[in-house]
């Protein structure tokens, strides 16, 4: 059984997204998407600074099976990035919503948000 | 339908993810694929390969027929026992399936082909054994369990009753037996030691039991494909198919044309000898961060190539891939990764064998 934190948005790609109060988010992949992928051994993430549209292909995280690309959940610019995973991608297998994060951005229109799964229609959707 | 194997629930037991392969519902992993190819090089693992296509040629001209049918040439095989690897060809050259080949006795060879390919291979043996007096008898009722590492043979042997563990304990690599109600053979597709059993389903299930509680881990496809790469075996569909001969596959080894022997493909592999091979099948190993993955465009100073097979190495902790380049390529290449040329070093394989990291491959 996936877990599935109800704190946090999740986009039919199974990225997660956690937004903060300062306008910040969060984002990775879900528990169902790094247990599909497997053993992760590569991830490229944005540079900081980048400015990503929602749906746009924004880095890839590479499973030993498959190569995965993450789709921006959300628009905005690209404040940090989890510098860990370059030297343990595995990280994100292991702990995927909290040490396995992969981005940070500045959210240009809060309003994406709404546009998002719950984890109640997002764990919905995995038994489809 | 998926078909299954007489080990599927032994996998839904130790929690496998499973998948389709060419038909058949098999484990791909049972939690993490690089701590599975870690036991194998390392102790010991297991993998159910029921699926794979047993099939028996009984009859006074089985040695003949085989002598036809295959590119590396069975008068090789001279003692009962005995095995190699050869590839089956079409007239021109191009690889049907590769298989192993085990001798028993005069009128008794078995054949192993890969289940993926199992419908052509059946047509085209009963086809091409229509002008011998054989028999080919396929034997989809026997299950097959892979046990490789370096503690295999001494898991394995461990629960045999003494006087088969001697004898099965003394076979040579590439060398087989029927032990009882087991057909014991030191093969694998790992580059470690090992056994492949044959047997019938029910046994089957009581040895994988008797395995896993001996502290055999049971391993998916995704480990036997990471396994076999880095042993620098081919899989067929993958790195050669009917489109390519033995010459541009790196298996020139395996081709027996030194004698008169007549045998299928003998005339285009002449010609193409006579013409000069333009490809050839080499490894690469990615210098920087990155993953290899098949079908990848790689540009050399000859000329461009493409990747065969590609992936995560986890005894070298890098990306290595099989490729098909202009046989001039040697020292270094790039390959494009998401439109990025990245770095890779062009080498023979295997990488990695017996635990070890090969020598000249990083």
């Amino acid at each position: 059984m996936s877990n599935i934190p109800t704190h946090l948005y999740y986009t039919d790609s199974h990225e997660w997204v956690s937004a903060e109060d300062d306008g910040t988010a969060r984002i990775g992949i879900s528990d169902h998407a790094q247990e599909a992928l497997g053993d992760l051994v590569f991830v490229e993430l944005p540079v900081v600074g980048d400015e990503i549209s929602q749906g746009d292909p924004c880095a890839v995280v590479e499973s030993v099976k498959a190569a995965s690309d993450i789709y921006a959940p959300v628009s905005g610019k690209v404040i940090a990035i989890n510098e860990e995973l370059e030297a343990d991608p595995a990280i994100i297998n292991s702990d995927p919503y909290e040490d396995g994060w992969l981005f940070e951005i500045e959210l240009i229109d809060t309003e994406e948000l709404e546009g998002l799964k719950d984890a109640e229609a997002y764990e919905l959707s995995l038994e489809e | 339908m998926p078909k299954h194997t007489p080990l599927y629930d032994a996998h839904l037991a130790a929690n496998a993810r499973m998948v389709d392969f060419g038909g058949w519902e098999m484990p791909i992993n049972y939690g993490s694929q690089i701590e599975e190819h870690h036991q194998v090089r390392n102790a010991a693992g297991m993998f159910d390969v029921s699926h794979m296509t047993v099939v028996d040629i009984r009859g006074a001209q089985a040695r003949q027929f085989l002598s036809f049918l295959l590119a590396n040439d069975v008068a090789k095989l001279r003692n009962p026992g005995q095995a190699f690897y050869s590839c089956m060809l079409n007239e021109q050259g191009g690889i049907i399936d590769d298989l192993i080949t085990y001798f028993l006795d005069e009128t008794f060879f078995r054949v192993v082909v890969n289940a993926a390919t199992h419908d052509k291979d059946m047509a085209w043996i009963n086809s091409q054994a229509k002008a011998f007096d054989v028999e080919v008898v396929e034997r989809p009722e026997l299950a097959m369990i892979a046990v490789q590492g370096p503690a295999a043979r001494e898991k394995v042997l461990s629960l045999l009753p003494p006087d088969v563990a001697a004898r099965a304990g003394e076979m040579k690599p590439f060398n087989a037996g029927q032990f009882g109600e087991l057909f014991i053979a030191r093969t694998g597709y790992t580059g470690e030691d090992g056994f492949e059993i044959s047997m019938q389903a029910d046994v089957a299930v009581s040895l994988w039991n008797q395995l896993l509680e001996a502290g055999v881990a049971p391993c998916g496809l995704g480990a036997r494909d990471t396994l076999r790469l880095e042993a620098g075996m081919n899989l067929y569909g993958q790195d050669m198919d009917e489109s390519v001969t033995p010459f541009e596959s790196g298996l020139a080894w395996t081709v027996a044309l030194k004698d008169e022997r007549s045998f299928n493909g003998r005339q285009a592999l002449l010609a193409q000898r006579e013409n000069g091979v333009d490809k050839k099948l080499v490894g690469l190993v990615l210098q920087g961060r990155g993953v290899l993955r098949p079908g990848q465009r790689v540009v050399t100073e000859a000329g461009e190539g493409v990747t065969t097979s590609g992936s995560f190495s986890p005894t070298l902790q890098r990306a290595i891939a099989f490729a098909r380049l202009p046989k001039e390529a040697v020292g270094s290449c790039q390959v494009d990764i998401r439109g990025k040329l990245l770095d890779c070093s062009i080498v023979r394989p295997p990488f990695a064998r017996n635990g070890m990291v090969c020598e000249g491959i990083i």
